[in-house]
């Protein structure tokens, strides 16, 4: 099925609504159960907390998330005169899907990876390692800026960012309430016995919160890979630059150092390196199997 | 009550629809002008990249005079071509007068290490690239609006409004060759 760039990005955007809601739902309901725990009467009081946080730190992601990520990368801007190759390359990309051409920073490492962020195709930036840039030819190249800049055109970057940080509201408050509970169980003996059923579900709720949570936005992650690999593959009609690419990376071991847990999910493969082999592994995976990805663009 | 709140609200909302298709067309045939100046910008570019290189290599190559004319009628059917068709046939033609300009160029050893046409060499290139992505961006804003015109209910108001459909510009070159893909 053929599907118009413009009608992904409705999708995308719709989506990402989605998500806000029923991440807000669940960030009220966690802030609810806990306020109640710990006090009968004070869960509206937790709640209004809870949403309070999150609005905060959504609308801090919303507007620096870019600048953060950047940061923990230890990236650095690549003018036009350093390389005039990479700029020239990402340029006439964006000609043929026309977004505005983002900026583009390097992080010095030796370890081949990139990663797109921002809030939007005006905000976008796009970020290379010098291994990357090095070490694949023209055409690799440039299926990977393909991919990355179809997760901006897709508006993939806006919703992994706010996804990110809703995700990690949660475990925090979670991890908040936990704690909670363990240093403050004294108080369990003001709750009435007439909420207990009530109780019990909120505390499964709690505790299984963090781990749903994570398993949205990393089955989220990959989906988003999928659809790049596609588009970009429609962007440079040459579906084999970007496996060739994807193969070259895979089969380099070198672990990038600046990656982490928490930026994992950004880059165009998997930064960490670990063997993705059981149903679990997958399942906590922020990207679908190398072999995979590089099977689909060979059979387009 | 109801009936006479069904006599307003029923035209108005038919009122506000057509607005609503109208706008949509609209917008689009609105991107279509601006996918097209997207090429025309890199079509001016090469054009201007021109002169300076059949100077260079004039330098160099006085006598192969066949090639300079095939480049320069290219380049003025370029320039005066009064429909988007015709400038991009014009390019196509350019692009193979400048294919056996570089292959003439190959045989001047002095000529090919001169900077001045390394440059110029690279920058059309690069203008050539910019000008395949312009025209593949052009054919995707086209096949949008292309298809809201044959599909309902644009296929019904479209006529009526005056939008027609636009024409593809495919690449002339069999070296971008279309890809299937599906999601």
């Amino acid at each position: 099925m053929n599907t118009s760039i413009y009608s992904r990005i409705d999708e995308n955007k719709r989506q990402t609504i989605y998500i806000m809601v029923a991440f807000t739902a669940v960030i009220s309901a966690v802030g609810y159960f806990a306020g109640q725990y710990f006090g009968e009467g004070s869960g509206l009081t937790f709640l209004g907390f809870a949403l309070i946080f999150s609005g905060i730190s959504g609308f801090i992601s919303y507007y620096e998330s870019d600048k953060i990520v950047l940061a923990i990368s230890g990236a650095k801007e690549l003018k036009e005169s350093n390389n005039l190759y990479v700029h020239q390359l990402v340029e006439n990309l964006c000609i043929g899907s026309g977004l505005p051409k983002p900026k583009i920073y390097v992080v010095d490492d030796t370890a081949m990876n990139a990663f797109a962020t921002g809030r939007d195709p005006q905000h976008a930036v796009i970020c290379f390692t010098t291994g990357i840039i090095d070490r694949l030819d023209k055409l690799e190249l440039e299926g990977v800026v393909a991919h990355e800049l179809s997760h901006i055109g897709n508006y993939d970057i806006r919703l992994m960012s706010i996804v990110s940080v809703l995700v990690g509201t949660i475990v925090l408050l979670s991890d908040w309430f936990t704690r909670g509970m363990f240093y403050g169980g004294g108080r369990k003996k003001d709750r009435g016995e007439g909420s207990g059923a009530l109780m019990l579900i909120g505390l499964v709720l709690l505790l299984l919160s963090p781990i749903i949570a994570s398993l949205i936005k990393l089955a989220l992650s990959r989906q988003r890979e999928f659809l790049a690999d596609s588009s970009a593959a429609l962007l440079t009609r040459y579906p084999k630059g970007l496996a060739d690419a994807l193969r070259k990376i895979s089969s380099d071991k070198e672990v990038l150092e600046a990656a982490n847990g928490a930026t994992a999910h950004l880059y165009i493969t998997n930064p960490l390196k670990g063997n993705q082999v059981s149903f679990m592994a997958k399942l906590f995976s922020t990207h679908p199997p190398v072999a995979e990805r590089i099977r689909l663009l060979e059979e387009m | 009550m109801l009936p006479t709140l069904l006599l307003i609200a029923v035209p108005v909302l038919a009122v506000v629809y057509l607005i609503g298709i109208y706008n949509s067309l609209a917008s689009l045939r609105v991107k279509v002008k601006e996918a097209w100046s997207g090429i025309d910008v890199q079509l001016k570019r090469r054009v201007d990249l021109i002169p300076n290189l059949v100077e260079t290599v004039k330098a160099y190559a006085k006598h192969e005079k066949e090639v300079f004319e095939a480049v320069t009628r290219a380049r003025s059917a370029l320039m005066s071509a009064g429909s988007h068709k015709d400038a991009l046939q014009a390019d196509d033609q350019l692009t193979g007068a400048l294919k056996s300009l570089f292959a003439v160029a190959e045989a001047y050893p002095e000529l090919k290490a001169q900077e001045g046409f390394v440059n110029l060499q690279n920058e059309l290139s690069d203008t050539e690239s910019k000008i395949a992505y312009s025209r593949q961006f052009y054919n995707s804003v086209v096949r949008d609006m292309n298809s809201k015109i044959v599909t309902f209910p644009g296929n019904i108001f479209a006529s009526t409004f005056g939008f027609k459909q636009e024409e593809f510009f495919e690449a002339g070159d069999a070296e971008r060759e279309p890809v299937k893909v599906s999601f």
